[in-house]
């Protein structure tokens, strides 16, 4: 057969330098982790439960992931709102203290640096950003702040993802204060003796927290939530197929230094003042596809038989003319078929539009499907 | 009288007079996950030895199985397309691939005995 997974398949990876390791890596081998390299650390794609099990685990029950391996910055000094404006299209000045947004990191064409999610945490403002973009989004910031406005990069610190329907019954018993957070809020809280900061947030689809803390007590931390009989550790693996059955994008594949916002529709993530003031990297480009529509979009793709749909796969109108291509694809486990995401030319964007895919040089029937594949569940209250 | 060959692309084939069953070892399935999809040969396919003849996907990735010998494709276990997972939980009998009516039978020896297989893998794990 051909090429079992590559093992050291870079996966936004950093090919320089020895691995990293995150302060939950000997944790994660002890729990059986299969140990794979991923944005410049060893972590683990899958544990004993299996990517499969463990993505039913996390829409039935409860998930926990470290996901140690993004980027934690806090941006202090006063006016750092309309600093950090200066780089993103999100409207941050009117984040009220424990609100949290979606952005992006743009470049001067308009294209995606990086995504991120941003929180006024009262004091400063915490970013958590992707570990493989992490470096350069720490120069690219820093290079861009005006005086008296510091980022501090908290490569020490962790963070915890509890993701799945029964995360908010483990919260009650742990931490009650945290688990009254409605959806993109967060707070200062404890969790077992342990001082973190806990958001009503995550990438799964489902509702869910991450926690972030010192390093040093993220094991004891982690520990206790695994106690919780809810609770079972899942890897990378599950990691990608809950995203992707949810719509979201994964920076490097559904979105990157080429794509713009609107073309990846992420229009609903850029406010009302934003859009008509600009004031961000390549403003005028998103502007204008904000007046006019962008030429292309990312759509949810659904093959009509079983062969998923891998990253590359060519898409075809219904003549055959190609007209995009899939960012991500694979089998949905709760969708129970397969499920992608991909750039078509706006006039193929509309739901039911038919598409073509070509997998192992076969023109495969699919079509256009609305996002997410399976119902989020957050948190709204 | 029945004996097993392997490749060292991890197919194996086990032969019965002139009729060889065709699957993927258990070291595969563990390295491939929960698999997901197969794509399989039709019965009558004439195919010769290492042409792509299967497709196997798991939740990680696509792989496709070579024909471990030259022949003609007899029979395929369509039971797989509904349970692919039959694969994960039994590689070397229920989750079996496609028979092959083996035309040539001098090809085997291009294939690895249990022992050089294992000891192949042993190299990989």
């Amino acid at each position: 057969m051909g090429s079992l997974p590559d093992q050291n398949a870079p996966e936004g990876g950093n090919p320089q330098g020895p691995l990293k390791k995150t302060p939950l890596h000997a944790l994660q081998v002890e729990l059986g982790g299969k140990m794979v390299p991923f944005a410049g650390y060893e972590m683990a794609v899958n544990f004993p439960l299996g990517v499969l099990g463990e993505h039913q685990h996390t829409r039935a029950a409860a998930g926990l992931f470290d996901v140690s391996h993004m980027g934690q910055l806090r941006l202090h000094g006063a006016g750092r709102a309309s600093a950090l404006e200066s780089l993103l299209p999100a409207d941050i000045a009117s984040l009220a203290p424990g609100a949290m947004r979606y952005s992006q990191l743009t470049n001067e064409q308009g294209g995606i640096i990086d995504d991120l999610i941003v929180t006024n945490a009262g004091d400063y403002l915490f970013l958590v950003v992707n570990g493989a973009n992490k470096d350069g989004d720490l120069a690219h910031i820093t290079a861009a702040l005006p005086a008296g406005i510091t980022v501090e990069h908290r490569s020490g610190d962790a963070l915890l993802a509890l993701q799945g329907p029964g995360a908010a019954a483990v919260m009650a018993r742990l931490a009650p204060d945290a688990e009254k957070l409605l959806f993109m809020t967060a707070m200062a809280s404890n969790i077992g003796g342990v001082d973190c900061y806990v958001s009503r947030s995550g990438y799964t689809g489902e509702d869910g927290f991450e926690v972030s803390m010192p390093g040093a007590r993220a094991a004891e931390l982690a520990a206790l939530l695994l106690a919780a009989a809810e609770v079972e550790p899942i890897g990378l693996g599950a990691r990608d197929s809950l995203r992707l059955e949810a719509g979201l994008c994964l920076h490097g594949h559904d979105i990157d230094n080429t794509t713009t916002p609107i073309e990846a529709g992420l229009n609903w993530s850029i406010q009302k003042r934003r859009r008509t003031e600009g004031g961000f990297p390549g403003d005028a480009i998103i502007q204008a596809q904000l007046r006019d529509g962008p030429a292309r979009k990312r759509v949810g793709v659904l093959p009509e038989g079983r062969a998923p749909a891998r990253e590359g796969t060519a898409i075809l109108d219904a003549q055959g003319a190609a007209i995009g291509a899939i960012t991500s694809g694979g089998f949905g486990p709760s969708f129970g078929g397969p499920v992608a995401m991909g750039y078509v030319a706006t006039p193929h964007a509309k739901p039911d539009s038919p598409l073509g895919l070509v997998v192992r040089g076969k023109t495969l029937p699919a079509h256009v499907a609305k996002m997410p594949f399976v119902p989020a569940r957050y948190h709204r209250g | 009288m029945s004996e097993i060959y392997y490749t060292e692309d991890h197919e194996w084939i086990l032969v019965e007079g002139d009729i060889g069953t065709c699957g993927i070892s258990e070291f595969a399935q563990e390295q491939l996950g929960d698999i997901v999809y197969v794509e399989l040969p039709e019965p009558g396919k004439v195919v010769a030895q290492n042409d792509e003849l299967a497709v196997v996907e798991s939740v990680k990735a696509a792989s496709e199985i070579y024909a471990p010998v030259s022949g003609e494709i007899t029979e395929s276990n369509d039971e797989l397309v509904d349970e692919p997972g039959k694969i994960n939980e039994d590689a070397m009998g229920d989750g079996w691939f496609f028979k092959i009516r083996i035309s040539d039978a001098k090809e085997l020896e291009d294939l690895l005995d249990k022992a050089a297989y294992e000891a192949l893998i042993a190299g990989q794990r």
